[in-house]
């Protein structure tokens, strides 16, 4: 660390009742500060209830958006979001999986496996609306593909991939060698044992951060603006080449409108939104709690 | 197993061509995957390098760089970002200025004095916290916080500066205080103890034992949460308006880089027209501020990181 003569830290050895005061507010001041953010949570939470509370009922749920408050709803939304995840899902958890298995089952450690490494951190940190700027460019302009639920799904795909990639290494990580060695021992190939013994060993916690994964892109706004644009959706997509409107975007929609029903409207919007990813969260908790459980 | 079995499985598996080739194609296909992760870098570089090198055609790097008039869709346009710049600093200033003492208090609290019981509610209400979609935030800033603002400060605008830095701030905060934890809580309760022997009080240790010993892990936290306030959009599309300008105070609307995209995008520009090849100036401004950021965060973590054990 430093010199030897240097000493790591210096004692003020003056009145220890002055020191032990200073100890005692520092201490309390952290644990104040600490619980006033929590307290942040509960007025966010509360402000969004008051206000969003008194429109949600089944016409809220069922009802296509309107420019009249009292009969506007966020059908089309949730179904477009439900169709977003599926497409979603379908597309980047076996790319995801597959990358985390070959770097960690298959990897040689050679240039390229730490290329994509480095690569995969660096793209976890790239902001959302940049992806948003790539989709436009390259799935709904290059590829044709509109602006379509599939532009939009694809778009999400490569946001969450990263996370989905660092939260299954870590998961395979955590499998112990032993079970590789006794496969190996008994003759089975590499990939007869990673699909036997490795993954499934690892599928709750790839799971755990699948669902986070996913949970992160429900509420992505952004690349979604950028690609869809559309706000107002007055029918259910039927396919993945159709147009589309998502909670998030309808939220932001009735948001940036001046008059106060639209804000109450949207506070009724993102109470289904975020119980929708709070049921998410505890689902991922508890397969988080019953994998712990297993492998102790 | 007996070594039937044993001599079954080696004999139906290893030996057999159509085995390795099998394993083969896996190995390879798995490999393409991975290639999507390069792939995406590519693209990126590509198309924000493309249709900026056709922008900058037009406008001049001088321009664009220095110039403090960002007009791109009024006759006479103008395409200085600075002000898009200013917007995106301010902001990202006031949320550093906001969640940086308040996460790292969280922090400290969390890894030094909070017990197991009490840890163990706080932080999945950080977690939680963390998980709140942007555009959350950007509705608790119109109707909670510029409400409030507007009661202590009568002359502040509908959109302004301080509203969003302060929800961007509260946005970023738990990152930082889960990941300062993480790396205060990995200093190792030797070091604590050694302390504590010398007759230390607890915020001594803290402050010149702890912290000091986690600074890689804190500083690295820092600066990845600042990077996320500068890419963040859409609260602050929401809270800090679209008025592209150099404000020296917080109490006017601007508009952040992340904003102007966002207003371009709704208006749907023609593809080809320079206020479409705005677009991805900005966003590869915006790309290449964060990368280096994130980069200077993984640098940090690797280069000044304390190994104990």
């Amino acid at each position: 660390m430093s010199t030897p003569n240097k000493p790591a830290f210096q004692l003020d050895y003056g009145d220890l009742k002055r020191r032990h005061r200073k100890a005692k507010i520092f201490a309390n001041f952290c644990a104040t500060i600490t619980w006033m953010g929590v307290a942040l949570l509960a007025v966010l939470l509360a402000q969004v209830s008051i206000d969003g509370f008194k429109w949600l009922d089944w016409q809220f749920i069922s009802s296509f958006p309107s420019r009249f408050p009292a009969k506007a709803g966020i059908a089309s939304a949730l179904v477009g979001t439900l169709w977003l995840i599926s497409l979603i899902a379908i597309i980047s958890i076996p790319i995801g999986v597959a990358t985390a298995l070959y770097l960690e089952e298959f990897n040689s450690k050679n240039r390229l496996n730490r290329l994509i490494e480095l690569n995969i951190s660096n793209l976890a940190g790239v902001p959302s609306i940049v992806y948003g700027i790539i989709g436009l460019a390259v799935f709904v302009r290059q590829l044709g593909l509109e602006r379509s639920l599939l532009s939009g799904a694809l778009t999400m795909s490569l946001l969450i991939l990263p996370i989905i990639i660092i939260a299954s290494r870590e998961a395979i990580k955590t499998v112990p060698m032993s079970i590789r060695h006794a496969a190996f021992a008994l003759g089975a190939t590499r990939w007869q044992t990673t699909w036997a013994h490795v993954l499934p060993a690892a599928s709750p916690g790839i799971l755990t951060g699948v669902i986070l994964a996913l949970s992160r892109a429900i509420g992505e706004t952004a690349p979604l603006i950028m690609i869809g644009g559309l706000t107002y959706v007055a029918f259910f997509p039927e396919g993945p080449m159709d147009s589309f409107t998502a909670l998030p975007i309808q939220i932001f929609n009735w948001v940036a409108r001046p008059q106060q029903e639209f804000h109450e409207l949207a506070a009724g919007a993102i109470i289904v939104l975020l119980a929708v990813l709070l049921l998410m969260n505890a689902a991922a908790i508890v397969i988080r709690h019953k994998a712990e459980k297993k492998f102790k | 197993m007996t070594t039937d079995t044993y001599q079954a499985v080696q004999a139906s598996n290893i030996n057999k061509r159509s085995t390795r080739w099998a394993e083969f194609l896996i190995q390879s296909g798995l490999g393409l995957c991975a290639l999507v992760s390069i792939i995406t870098t590519i693209a990126i570089i590509i198309i924000l390098g493309k249709e900026g090198f056709s922008f900058f055609q037009h406008v001049s790097p001088a321009e664009f760089f220095l110039g403090t008039r960002w007009v791109p869709l009024l006759e006479p346009q103008s395409f200085g970002v600075l002000p898009l710049v200013w917007g995106t600093l301010l902001v990202t200033f006031g949320a550093a200025v906001i969640a940086i003492p308040i996460g790292l208090a969280s922090a400290i609290y969390l890894s030094e004095y909070a017990s197991d019981r009490v840890r163990s509610i706080v932080k999945p209400i950080l977690e939680l916290l963390a998980g709140i979609p942007t555009v959350v935030y950007g509705f608790f800033a119109l109707t909670f916080i510029t409400p409030l603002l507007k009661g202590i400060f009568p002359d502040i605008q509908v959109f302004n500066a301080l509203s969003g830095a302060i929800v961007v701030g509260i946005m970023v905060l738990p990152m930082i205080a889960t990941l300062s934890d993480n790396a205060l809580s990995a200093v190792p309760q030797t070091l604590r103890q050694g302390a504590y022997a010398l007759g230390a009080t607890s915020y001594e240790v803290t402050t010149q034992v702890v912290v000091p010993a986690g600074l890689s892990g804190v500083m690295a936290s820092f600066l990845l949460a600042i990077s996320r306030a500068i890419g963040e959009t859409m609260a602050v599309t929401l809270a800090a308006g679209a008025t592209p300008n150099i404000s020296l105070t917080f109490f006017e609307s601007i508009q952040t880089m992340t904003a102007y995209i966002v207003q371009i995008s709704l208006g749907d520009a023609p593809a080809g027209g320079i206020a479409y090849q705005t677009l991805f100036v900005v966003a590869g401004l915006l790309f290449v501020i964060t990368l280096i950021l994130n980069v200077l965060s993984q640098k940090i973590l690797m280069r000044y990181q304390e190994v104990y054990d």
